[in-house]
């Protein structure tokens, strides 16, 4: 039986800084909880944190810049546009993307429909299915690579399974695309959603695969002007779409050679860490994985705080899509890590423009963090103490 | 093979890492002036006049991007990251 003092330490410990105003309700915990990282912007001469954020969102390549602005400057016709050169050279631009994106995932061109991300992608997937779903038929959905703790499924076996079973295989590849070998036809997936920001390429842009042979039969999901052979309506973006193949065509170019940095890289940050820190799990299955989404978590340390103590580098304790709940992460539940663990996670994030100097600095700021945080726990010193804390008895106050 | 003398290599690799330095933006720099190294060490045995000539020209376009890019980031440029300012670790 605990004082009503140490608890309260522990519960402030927990966030890093003493809170005896903080009560232990969960409920209060969380409002206080989201003012904890406030919103605010650079000053002028601050210098920028770090950006080990790559599951979020990508820097465009420079490549890929330079690729779109001229559809940005002078040749700004509608793609669509028949009677002109205006047209003509945006429709050229765009059927050029489209063979960049298919040749990526070893597609034809003419099973790629523009999207504006894999988002809207995953949605045409789904409801389109629903027009055309037969009882006895049903759909399979799965992420190539997981974008909390980079693992990646046994897609082959999956597409294998389903073409047996006649059953529909989409999978979420934008994880994947780019940083893994990607072939539709071995891997037998019948509708796969790309995405244009996480392969260094524009945002607001991606694309869906849509398999010819044996024939996916889809209804549009927006309609109007019939543009994508009537699956997807809407002017096509041209400049989007060249960024989006620019990306493309660099990411198979660059594919080995990015895997070779990112997985030096990433072995380097692991190896960094958990030499100098005990208690440290990597989430997810070590062999299985993309290398450069690590998750790590850190006993007896909260997530939260440690990311607010690594102000200095751009990171994330879970995806951006659920980071405005407090809830662990989903992912994290679904492989069985404990509840505490999952709330001390943080994800690290490696990509094609990493340097070594910010891995460096990433893996001391984080040993630093964590071991600052330990000393403030009670929970750490009762551990270092030898006392099990699974066996003792909380009681409410 | 006048096209591809060595001199002509060496001048567009020190065309090229110029350019690069001039980069504003650290990932990017860093980046760049790493695969300009790495892609020219690849190829460093590389015979084939056919292959050598498509090569060069990559490196040509290469350049000219580059030049580009750097006169945007130039233009549109933001804060330097903490790692540029700490000295100890220094890539370029």
């Amino acid at each position: 039986m605990l004082s009503k003092t140490v608890s309260t330490k522990i519960m402030g410990s927990m966030r890093g800084f003493p809170s005896h105003r903080i009560n232990y309700s969960t409920s209060s915990v969380n409002v206080v909880g989201r003012e904890l990282i406030k919103s605010r912007a650079l000053e002028k001469d601050e210098l920028r944190p770090l950006y080990m954020d790559f599951q979020a969102t990508t820097p465009m390549d420079p490549r890929v810049l330079d690729a779109m602005l001229p559809y940005q400057v002078n040749y700004y016709g509608n793609p669509h546009s028949r009677t002109h050169a205006y047209g003509w050279e945006s429709e050229s631009a765009m059927e050029k993307a489209r063979k960049q994106v298919a040749d990526l995932i070893a597609a034809d061109p003419r099973e790629i429909v523009f999207t504006s991300g894999a988002t809207e992608s995953n949605n045409m997937s789904i409801k389109l299915l629903e027009e055309t779903i037969r009882p006895e038929t049903s759909l399979v959905s799965v992420m190539t690579v997981n974008n909390e703790i980079g693992v990646m499924q046994p897609v082959e076996e999956i597409g294998r399974i389903c073409r047996s079973r006649n059953v529909f295989f989409h999978t979420d590849a934008a994880q994947a695309v780019g940083k893994v070998p990607i072939n539709v036809s071995d891997w037998k997936v019948d509708l796969m959603s790309i995405s244009g920001h996480k392969i260094y390429g524009p945002k607001g842009v991606g694309a869906l695969y849509v398999r010819r042979r044996p024939r996916v039969r889809m209804e549009p999901l927006q309609n109007g002007g019939g543009q994508e052979r009537g699956l997807r309506s809407g002017t096509v973006p041209t400049p989007l779409a060249v960024g989006l193949g620019a990306a493309c065509e660099i990411a198979q170019q660059e594919l080995e050679y990015d895997h070779r940095w990112v997985s030096l890289l990433a072995k380097r940050l692991v190896q960094k860490i958990m030499s100098e820190v005990p208690d440290v799990v990597m989430n997810g299955d070590p062999e299985q994985r993309y290398p450069g989404c690590i998750n790590l978590s850190f006993a007896y340390v909260e997530g939260e705080s440690l990311l607010m103590a690594l102000k200095d580098v751009a990171l994330s304790s879970g995806s951006a899509c659920t980071s405005a709940s407090l809830e662990p992460s989903y992912v994290l539940r679904a492989i069985g890590t404990d509840e505490d663990l999952a709330h001390s996670s943080i994800r690290f994030g490696i990509g094609r423009f990493s340097t070594e100097a910010e891995v460096d600095f990433t893996a001391e700021k984080c040993i630093q963090q964590v071991k600052r945080l330990r000393e403030m726990s009670p929970l750490w010193e009762m551990v270092q103490e030898g006392i099990d804390l699974k066996s003792i008895k909380w009681s409410q106050h | 093979m006048a096209s591809c003398s060595k001199t002509q290599v060496i001048l567009l690799y020190k065309m090229l890492i110029k350019e690069c330095k001039k980069l504003p933006s650290y990932n990017y720099r860093t980046y760049a002036l790493r695969r300009v190294k790495d892609g020219f060490r690849e190829n460093l045995h590389d015979d084939n006049p056919k292959s050598l000539d498509r090569l060069l020209n990559q490196a040509r376009e290469s350049l000219a991007v580059i030049k580009r890019q750097a006169s945007i980031g130039q233009m549109y440029s933001a804060q330097r990251t903490i790692v540029e300012e700490t000295g100890v670790h220094r890539d370029i």
